[in-house]
C-alpha cells in the first residue's frame, strides 16, 4: 500500500504503518493522521514527538504507564491517564500515535 | 472503535440464531511476509506443489496424533456443538459451527486418507484440496479461538481446537502463514518476547513501575530483574510491562511476593509466558519458546517458576512444559513445578500471611470471566475444579462484593472473550466484535442484576480483548481489570522487607 503524501508516494504496510521509519516527517505524520480523521493539535504532537524520542533510545514505543507518566509531567497531572490519550487518539495511544509517529505497531497480546 | 463495525444487539434470551450463510467468508487475517514465515522454519510463499505436500503433511499430522485421528473419524453428525461456538453465536455463519470447521479437514482427510473417499468421493462428502478449499482452510481456521468449548458438549469429545491447529500447521508449512502469530514467534525467538521490548526499555519500564508504587504507597517495591539466585522466577505476558489493565496485575504480583518476603525476579532473556505457537500447532517452535524459560531458570538459578496471568501460557506450562523442557529436578521439589501466581496468592492467604483490606475494593462490584485453557485445560491447586475455585476465592478474600455470572457461562462452560487462540489482531475485529456476544449478555445481565462494574480476567488476550471490544456494547473500557490488580488495592503493605 502507498500513502500519497503532496504527491510523494510513501510505502506502507497493510494497515497503515510506514514501510520504512525514515520516510517520516512531520507532512507524512499529518497525512496519515488525515487518514485516520484525526486533526493533529499541539497536545497530539506532544505525544507523537515522545514516542519518536523514546523510540529513537529503546526501539520500542513506550508502555502505556511510561507514555502517561510523560505526558502527565508535559501538559499536567490531569492529562497523565489514558483516558485523556484515548480522547487523543481514540483507536488506542499505543497503535494509532505509533502509526501517525510512523513506528511499528506494537504486537503482542496488547 | 472501528465505525464500520457494529456489535449485534444484546438479546434478553439468547436463543439459537437462524444460520446466514458466508456472513464471515471474507473474514481474512493478514499473511505473514517471507521474511515472518522464514523465521520460523516455514516456507517464504506459497510453494509451488502446496497440494502435494499440505496432503503429505496432513498424513503425518494424523499417524502422529491419535487424538487427530479419533476427532477425524468419530463425527457422527449429532448436532450438540452447533450452537456452542461463540463465533456461530454472534455471526450466524454456518462455517463457525464446530463440525462445519471440523469438516473442512475432515473432508480432505477423507479424501485422501480412508477407502471410502478415495474410491467414493461423492458418497461421503470427501474433497480435493484445492484452491477453494484452501481458502475456506485459511478463513475458518482463523476464525476458531481454539477455546474447546463445543468439546465440553461433543459426547465423542471431539476438540476442534486439535482440528484448527492442524489446519494452521499445514497451511504455514505450504508457505500460508499468518502475519500476527508469525511476527510475533519471530520476535520472541530474536528479543525473548512478543512485543520485542529489548533488555534497556523493560529495565526503564520496571524502574518506572518501582517509583509509581513507592508513590501510591510510600513503601519501596520491588520490580527485579535478571538477578541471580532469587527464589522465584516469574513468567509473565509481555503485555503486563506494556498495557493497561495488565500492569496493574503486575504491580499486584510485585506486591504479594513483597508482602509475603519471597525473593523473585523476572528474566530479561524469558521475557514473556506467552507461546503462541500452540496456536499455529508448531511442535517445534512450541518447545524452543519454552526453552528459553528453561534456559533463563537455570541462568539465574531460581528454586521455583511461577506463571503469571495468562490464559494459553498457563496451558502450554501446566501440560506441555514438563515434557518439553523438563524435568525439572534443579527447582525445589516442595513447590508445584511450574506453578501459577493465582496459586501462590491462595497459599499465602489461606496461611495467612497476606494483610487484606476487603473495604479497599469496596467501590469494585465484581464479576470473574474464566478463560477457555485455564478453564478446560488445566487445574490450579490440587482440588479437581481447583482453576474455578482458587481465583474466585481470592477475589473474595479481596474484596466484599462478587457475582458469578449465568451456570452455563462460566467454569468448564465459560464462553471465549472472542479473541483467543492468535485472532487478537486489528485485522479481524469484526469478528472479535461478533464472537464476544455471548459474554457481554451475560455480562449485561449481572450488569443490570447486580450493579457489576468490573470484570476480572487471568489472561492477557481476554483483557486486551474486553478492553477493545466493551465499548462496542456500550460498556466502559475500563471496567476489565486484572485479578492482582484487586490484590494490590487489597494489601496492607509492610515496610520492614
Amino acid at each position: 500500500m502507498a500513502l500519497d503524501v503532496g504527491g510523494k508516494s510513501v510505502e506502507t504496510d497493510e494497515e497503515g504503518y510506514l514501510t520504512n521509519r525514515d520516510d517520516w516527517d512531520e507532512e507524512v505524520a499529518k497525512a496519515i493522521a488525515v487518514a485516520e480523521g484525526l486533526d493533529m493539535s499541539n497536545n497530539h504532537w506532544d505525544v507523537v514527538n515522545f514516542l519518536r524520542e523514546y523510540y529513537e533510545e529503546y526501539q520500542i514505543a513506550p508502555a502505556v504507564r511510561v507514555l502517561t507518566k510523560a505526558i502527565g509531567k508535559k501538559l499536567g497531572k490531569d492529562k497523565g491517564n489514558s483516558k485523556y490519550l484515548y480522547e487523543l487518539f481514540p483507536y488506542g495511544p499505543a497503535k494509532q500515535a505509533c502509526k501517525i509517529a510512523g513506528l511499528p505497531k506494537p504486537t503482542g497480546c496488547v | 472503535m472501528a465505525a464500520d463495525i457494529q456489535a449485534p444487539p444484546l438479546r434478553e434470551y439468547p436463543t439459537i440464531p437462524v444460520i446466514v450463510e458466508n456472513t464471515m467468508a471474507d473474514s481474512k487475517p493478514y499473511m505473514a511476509t517471507p521474511a515472518h514465515q522464514e523465521s520460523l522454519g516455514y516456507p517464504g510463499e506459497l510453494v509451488d506443489n502446496w497440494q502435494d505436500v499440505a496432503v503429505k503433511k496432513l498424513g503425518e499430522l494424523v499417524s502422529g496424533s491419535r487424538a487427530l485421528q479419533v476427532f477425524l473419524d468419530t463425527c457422527v453428525k449429532c448436532g450438540a456443538c452447533t450452537d456452542k461456538c461463540h463465533y456461530y453465536l454472534g455471526t450466524q455463519d454456518p462455517n463457525n459451527m464446530p463440525v462445519a470447521r471440523q469438516d473442512l479437514l475432515r473432508k480432505v482427510y477423507r479424501r485422501y486418507y480412508t477407502f471410502a473417499g478415495k474410491h467414493f468421493p461423492k458418497l461421503v462428502g470427501a474433497v480435493d484440496f484445492d484452491e477453494e478449499v484452501r481458502d475456506q482452510w485459511y478463513s475458518y481456521f482463523h476464525q476458531c479461538s481454539q477455546c474447546r468449548r463445543c468439546s465440553v458438549f461433543c459426547p465423542y469429545g471431539i476438540d476442534t481446537a486439535e482440528i484448527s491447529m492442524a489446519g494452521r500447521e499445514i497451511l504455514d508449512v505450504i508457505g500460508v502463514g499468518q502475519k500476527y502469530c508469525n511476527e510475533i514467534l519471530g520476535k520472541v525467538h530474536v528479543i525473548g518476547n512478543n512485543l520485542g521490548l529489548p533488555e534497556p526499555a523493560l529495565v526503564n519500564t520496571l524502574e518506572g513501575l518501582e517509583e509509581d508504587i513507592k508513590d501510591d504507597t510510600g513503601v519501596d517495591v520491588r520490580v527485579p530483574v535478571d538477578e541471580k539466585n532469587a527464589d522465584v522466577l516469574l513468567i509473565t505476558p509481555s503485555a503486563d510491562f506494556f498495557a493497561e489493565p495488565h500492569i496493574d496485575g503486575l504491580i499486584g504480583y510485585a506486591k504479594v511476593f513483597h508482602q509475603a518476603g519471597i525473593s523473585w525476579t523476572l528474566s530479561s532473556y524469558a521475557s514473556e509466558a506467552a507461546n503462541f505457537s500452540m496456536f499455529i500447532g508448531s511442535k517445534d517452535n512450541l518447545k524452543k519458546v519454552a526453552m528459553r524459560i528453561r534456559d533463563a531458570a537455570l541462568d539465574l538459578g531460581v528454586k521455583r517458576i511461577v506463571v503469571g496471568e495468562c490464559g494459553h501460557a498457563w496451558r502450554v506450562a501446566y501440560n506441555f512444559w514438563n515434557t518439553l523442557i523438563g524435568p525439572f529436578d534443579f527447582l525445589d521439589p516442595r513447590y508445584p513445578a511450574p506453578q501459577h501466581i493465582c496459586e501462590v496468592t491462595y497459599d499465602l492467604i489461606q496461611r495467612g500471611a497476606l494483610r487484606l483490606n476487603k473495604e479497599a475494593n469496596d467501590h469494585r462490584r465484581i464479576t470473574f470471566h474464566d478463560s477457555c485453557n485455564v478453564a478446560r485445560a488445566s487445574r490450579m491447586g490440587n482440588m479437581p475444579g481447583g482453576q474455578f475455585l482458587i481465583p474466585r476465592e481470592i477475589i473474595k478474600a479481596c474484596a466484599n462484593h462478587f457475582h458469578d455470572m449465568s451456570p452455563e457461562t462460566i467454569h468448564e462452560n465459560t464462553f471465549c472473550c472472542g479473541g483467543g487462540g492468535g485472532l487478537l489482531t486489528d485485522d479481524l475485529m469484526k469478528l472479535r466484535v461478533r464472537g464476544a456476544l455471548p459474554r457481554m449478555e451475560a455480562l449485561a445481565q449481572v450488569v443490570q442484576d447486580n450493579d457489576v462494574n468490573t470484570l476480572i480476567a487471568i489472561c492477557a488476550i481476554c483483557k486486551t480483548q474486553f478492553a477493545k471490544v466493551l465499548p462496542y456494547y456500550k460498556f466502559q473500557m475500563d471496567m476489565i481489570t486484572s485479578l492482582h490488580q484487586i490484590v494490590g488495592d487489597a494489601i496492607e503493605l509492610d515496610t520492614t522487607h
